[in-house]
């Protein structure tokens, strides 16, 4: 009896920690599925799992104030604060023609190092093509399969990024783009009030750029750094408010242009460097990374990054401290 | 010498608090790295709290610990379960050790602040990806480790209790 009761009881333990890990892992898709989707079969040690072309950028971020209003971060609030960032196109190939991507990014971390960082990562279409995490992971395996016609067919909520599609004409530099923000966060001020945002960084500058080799992979990073050489680059941070009838929680759907519109300052961007030898590599641009005055939407594609770029971290880090390992005990 | 029969008062209040929240701080800990719902956020946001505080507590508990008179298991127990009592009790002072320090230097080595009720907490390493790598592995390995000898130590003090009735079980359970 004694015997039974025993064998019962440490089965249950046993039993009940495998389920709890095992239920947890089937979950509908789990960070980890996203990451093995994006990864694709080959991996690239040590670099990202998406936007893995790119490289680093340092600068200041002069802050207007003219958002100070609405909230109480630091990095709003007139001043001139500096930031460590990334320019990067879409995709899992570190050494893909930077000419091809259909999607071009800059990340930024306002203010590094201290309690009051901001963290971005915008892209240049102004919307998602769906709204939450699983839509947009059946959308990879349908880019995977060669089926995003019927993708977009069946999915009626993509009309508004599809519209924005039909008319971009990608620039011949990263200082000319349009990036945002997409899905939209909330501005905190000091009583606790909340005001539904969107934001973009603006370009301002109008030379177009020249780009040598078209084919090159990195065509648009030897542009920017030419670039650099002359001056720093600059953009325009302009938020746009949401009103009662736009939706914070829908990626979806753009705002409309009679919003309020406020600029929160100019990115300066003064240097640059590739990315294995920048202070931009070591950095998850997790949007969630948000100071105080900062607060994020309803949005669940946000929360799915959140997760999705940790997973994307833990690998990378993990496979350059094994070829640092590996490094050590070859010298 | 006359040893104790059960842990004093403050030690076993200790051990079954401590129990309950490393086994939320695992499966939070499990879920949370894997799921992309809402509620992950939130769920992350106690964790690294709660694991704080875990942190404080394993202190507190070592002082006690080593301040305090503990029973000795009975002589009926054979000398390598001796020694595997030993070795467990061991492993999880350091595992509940290395479970909140790697979760704090993990989050210094990338960058991210931390802070305890509003807090802000000093960061003790620059950011780095290979130092966020090594201790976001230890974070990850040495969870999977705790939850063996948790197995292991739950099945141990079950047998005590319920086939061998030796007072073990007892010594952390009542006076
Ligand atoms: C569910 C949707 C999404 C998933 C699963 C996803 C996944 C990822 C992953 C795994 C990375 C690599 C992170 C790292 O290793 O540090 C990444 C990078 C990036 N993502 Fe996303 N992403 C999503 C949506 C978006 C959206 C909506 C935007 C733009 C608003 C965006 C912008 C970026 C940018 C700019 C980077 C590069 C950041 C850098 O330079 O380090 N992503 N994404
Ligand atoms: C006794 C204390 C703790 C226990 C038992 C614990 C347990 C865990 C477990 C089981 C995981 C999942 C690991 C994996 O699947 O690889 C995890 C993840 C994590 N823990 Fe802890 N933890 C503790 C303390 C802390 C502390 C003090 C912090 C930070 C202040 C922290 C921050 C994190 C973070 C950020 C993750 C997610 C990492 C990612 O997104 O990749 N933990 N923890």
């Amino acid at each position: 009896m004694r015997y039974v009761l025993f064998t019962a009881a440490a089965g249950a333990v046993v039993a009940a920690a495998v389920y709890a890990v095992t239920v947890s892992g089937r979950a509908p898709v789990s960070a980890q599925d996203f990451v093995n989707l994006q990864q694709g079969d080959t991996i690239q040690m040590g670099f990202r799992r998406a936007h893995a072309n790119g490289f680093c950028i340092s600068g200041e971020f002069q802050a207007s104030g003219e958002l100070a209003a609405y909230s109480s971060a630091k990095a709003l609030q007139p001043g001139s604060y500096p930031f460590i960032g990334r320019m990067s196109i879409a995709g899992n190939n570190p050494t893909a023609p930077d000419l091809r991507a259909p999607v071009r990014s800059l990340a930024l971390t306002i203010l590094p190092d201290t309690a009051d960082q901001w963290r971005t990562a915008m892209n240049t279409p102004p919307v998602m093509a769906v709204a939450t995490p699983e839509k947009f992971y059946q959308q990879l395996l349908a880019i995977q399969s060669n089926t995003v016609p019927q993708f977009f067919a069946d999915h009626p909520e993509t009309a508004h990024f599809l519209e924005w599609r039909s008319h971009y004409q990608p620039s011949q530099s990263y200082a000319t783009e349009r990036y945002h923000s997409i899905n939209a966060f909330y501005l905190v001020d000091r009583q606790g009030k909340r005001q539904a945002v969107r934001w973009a960084a603006l370009p301002l500058t109008d030379d177009a750029g020249v780009i040598a080799d078209e084919e090159a992979p990195d065509a648009l990073q030897q542009e920017f750094f030419n670039r650099l050489q002359q001056g720093p680059v600059r953009f325009d941070v302009q938020f746009t408010l949401a009103t009662a009838n736009d939706d914070p929680a829908d990626a979806t759907i753009p705002w409309p242009e009679t919003n309020p519109q406020l600029s929160a300052g100019t990115i300066v961007i003064e240097q640059a460097s590739v990315q294995q030898e920048g202070a931009c590599n070591a950095l998850n641009f997790d949007p969630l990374v948000l100071p105080a005055g900062f607060a994020p939407s309803a949005d669940p594609i946000l929360r799915a990054r959140a997760a999705a770029y940790a997973e994307s971290h833990r690998r990378r880090a993990r496979e350059v401290l094994m070829q640092q390992f590996a490094g050590g005990a070859n010298e | 010498m006359n040893k104790p029969q059960s842990y004093p008062f403050a030690m076993r209040v200790m051990h079954w608090l401590m129990a309950a929240l490393v086994l939320s701080l695992l499966f939070a800990g499990l879920t949370m790295v894997k799921s992309l719902g809402p509620w992950q956020q939130q769920l992350l946001a106690w964790h690294k709290a709660m694991g704080l505080i875990a942190l404080l507590a394993i202190v507190v508990r070592l002082i006690i610990r080593l301040r305090s008179d503990t029973p000795t298991l009975p002589a009926s127990v054979p000398n390598m379960q001796q020694l595997a009592a030993k070795l467990t009790q061991l492993g999880f002072y350091l595992l509940l050790f290395v479970m909140p320090l790697s979760g704090y230097l993990m989050q210094n080595a990338a960058g991210r602040p931390l802070s305890l009720f509003g807090l802000p907490l000093p960061s003790l390493l620059h950011t780095d990806l290979a130092l966020y790598g090594l201790f976001r592995e230890i974070h990850g390995w040495a969870a999977l480790l705790l939850v063996l000898l948790i197995v292991v130590h739950s099945c141990a003090a079950l047998y005590h209790g319920l086939i061998k009735r030796d007072g073990v079980f007892r010594s952390m359970v009542r006076k």
